[in-house]
């Protein structure tokens, strides 16, 4: 069973705004399992950024602005289109169209190269940043190539916790 | 019009590696010759506008006074990103429009050395992953939710107008570095003054495709200084003063408006295409006027997109605009005869400052082998990410 815990650590700032239902509306969450004898253990696994949701149907997370619709990835003050500051959290569709790439063959300390940076465009509107993953060959990306977003583990720290990127693979 | 700015005098150091001097020495040479170039000093400035970005908290203005002249000036310390050099400019542009200054120094000096690849956070070898910052990221992301390389970013730039448009790919892209190398050839100014194929241009090492080594601006060091002074000054200015003197018809900043790729996707088109429109509105001129244009191909796949923002090319003709030779030195509009930052260099706060000396030395007929002839209006532009534009047009006195 899933239980939302409220944001820990990270901002010296509440969250702005809830979304009605009394729980905070920018929050990460940590997967939970509920144990045989009814106690919960948490799971070793981290999202790499708190707008990704991971667990059994991980998707990404967004901040909307109630009274334009713009979305935010971050934490917000207030609405950069519209100036209003009523945010409701959303689901983000999963399927996407690419829009932009690059191989990076050069990078920061530790990343392997190449890899495809991308820049998709959600079928609900989203513009998301991330990797194309599961190619065999970068060469085969192409501008306007069909996708999904998939999650994979990204490194594990000294607890045995693991990070948990996403990325979006050709359909 | 009547409170009209001019460039008085100007003067850059040639763009390079100098290990042996700091931002201060590089910084005091460009005012200094710009000082002399104008037939001023130090002593009839009455403001100084000083743009540098990695010091930016240094107070590289007061430091310069220390060398030059301390006259107690008010000092406008200024970092805009890339945009740093052309704010530096406008601080001290405004200062004379609004009355408060009738002379004024402004440079921007930047000394990176070998600073290597411009880059987002670095995935640690966290000890224990803990959520911080605006999205909660356990660890750097650049690299692994997409690049935050420079060479990247502006990669996806190009890559994305090659998406929406017709004739735009590899091979244009790296038609507009072929064009750069080529061009500082003539400049004695540019960090680089090598003439590259296609084909080594295309072979060089790949950094973030479609920019390769040659299609990426290096880093280094230099400064670029203008002394600025209001038309009524100038008018008390001895004869042949005044004839070298260059209108600035037009100064704009802007930054970047709301859209919704923005928070993945620095967006560097919006603001320039509104730089633009507000500058040729200002100027009363058009970018069919313009004789040359300095603008900012921090990148290759920069300078292309960039021909759409300010109007060079025909909205989503940037690829054929290049291919037909437009942006060449004996093409309908010459674009970067200097060498763009891809060869003339780039430290970053000099830039800005650096393009208007380029486009003034042209309009006063003084640009040597790689005169633009009969230049008579040109264009200065630059884009710093966060982001901000700047755009100056300069015209020949009458």
């Amino acid at each position: 069973m899933e239980v939302s815990l409220p944001r820990m650590g990270s901002s010296p700032m509440p969250p702005v705004l809830s979304d009605g239902s009394g729980a905070p509306s920018t929050y990460r969450r940590t997967d939970m399992t509920e144990e045989a004898d009814g106690t919960a253990e948490v799971s070793e696994r981290l999202p790499i950024v708190d707008y990704l949701q991971i667990g059994d149907d991980p998707h990404l997370v967004a901040n909307e602005c109630t009274d334009c619709g713009a979305r935010y990835f971050d934490r917000r003050n207030a609405c950069a289109k519209c100036g209003r500051t009523a945010f409701t959290n959303v689901r983000v569709a999963g399927e996407a169209t690419l829009r932009a790439f690059s191989i990076v063959h050069r990078a920061a300390p530790g990343i392997p190269v190449p890899y495809v940076s991308a820049i998709v465009q959600t079928d609900d509107g989203t513009s998301v940043r991330a990797n194309v993953v599961g190619l065999d060959d970068p060469l085969k990306a192409e501008l306007g190539m069909r996708l999904r977003l998939t999650t994979y583990g990204c490194g594990t720290d000294d607890n045995g916790t693991e990070c948990v990127a996403f990325g979006y693979a050709a359909v | 019009m009547a409170d009209a700015v001019w460039v008085l005098g100007t003067s850059m150091t040639r763009f390079g590696r100098y290990p042996e001097l700091d931002a201060v020495d590089l910084a005091s040479r460009a005012c200094l010759d710009a000082l002399d170039d104008g037939g001023v000093s130090i002593h009839d400035m009455d403001v100084m506008g000083a743009g540098t970005l990695f010091q930016a908290q240094s107070g590289m203005g007061q430091r310069v006074q220390k060398q030059i002249g301390q006259t107690g000036i008010p000092v406008f310390n200024v970092t805009n990103a890339c945009a740093t050099g052309a704010t530096a400019l406008r601080a001290v542009y405004l200062s004379i429009r609004a009355g408060e200054a009738q002379m004024g120094l402004a440079f921007g000096v930047e000394q990176m050395g070998k600073m290597g690849l411009l880059r987002g956070g670095a995935k640690d070898d966290a000890n224990v992953y803990e959520p911080s910052g605006r999205y909660g990221a356990v660890t750097g992301v650049d690299g692994i939710l997409g690049t935050e390389t420079m060479p990247g970013v502006f990669a996806q730039a190009g890559m994305e107008y090659a998406y929406e448009n017709e004739g735009v790919g590899f091979e244009q892209f790296a038609r507009v570095a072929y064009k750069n190398h080529l061009h500082s050839t003539l400049n004695p100014l540019a960090q680089y003054r090598k003439e590259f194929s296609m084909e080594e241009i295309m072979g060089s090492p790949v950094q973030s495709y479609p920019n390769t080594l040659l299609m990426c601006c290096p880093t280094g060091d230099g400064a670029a200084a203008a002394v600025l002074v209001s038309e009524e000054r100038l008018r008390s200015l001895p004869g042949e003063v005044q004839k070298r003197a260059v209108k600035i018809s037009a100064s704009v900043l802007t930054s970047d408006p709301w859209v919704e790729s923005g928070q993945v996707q620095p967006d560097v088109n919006t603001l320039t295409r509104n730089a633009a429109a507000q500058a040729y509105e200002v100027a009363g001129v058009g970018p069919e006027d313009l004789d040359l244009v300095e603008l900012h191909d921090c990148f290759a796949t920069a300078e292309l997109i960039h021909y759409d923002n300010l109007g060079l090319c025909e909205r989503g003709g940037a690829g054929e605009f290049i291919d037909s030779g437009g942006p060449f030195r004996d093409g309908r509009t010459p674009v970067n005869v200097s060498g763009g930052l891809i060869s003339k260099g780039h430290p970053i706060g000099a830039t800005g400052v650096a393009n208007v000396y380029e486009v003034t030395t042209h309009l006063r007929g003084e640009a040597g082998d790689r005169q633009v002839e009969g230049a008579r209006v040109g264009l200065a532009h630059v884009i710093g990410l966060g982001s901000a534009c700047g755009i100056h047009i300069l015209e020949k006195a009458a």
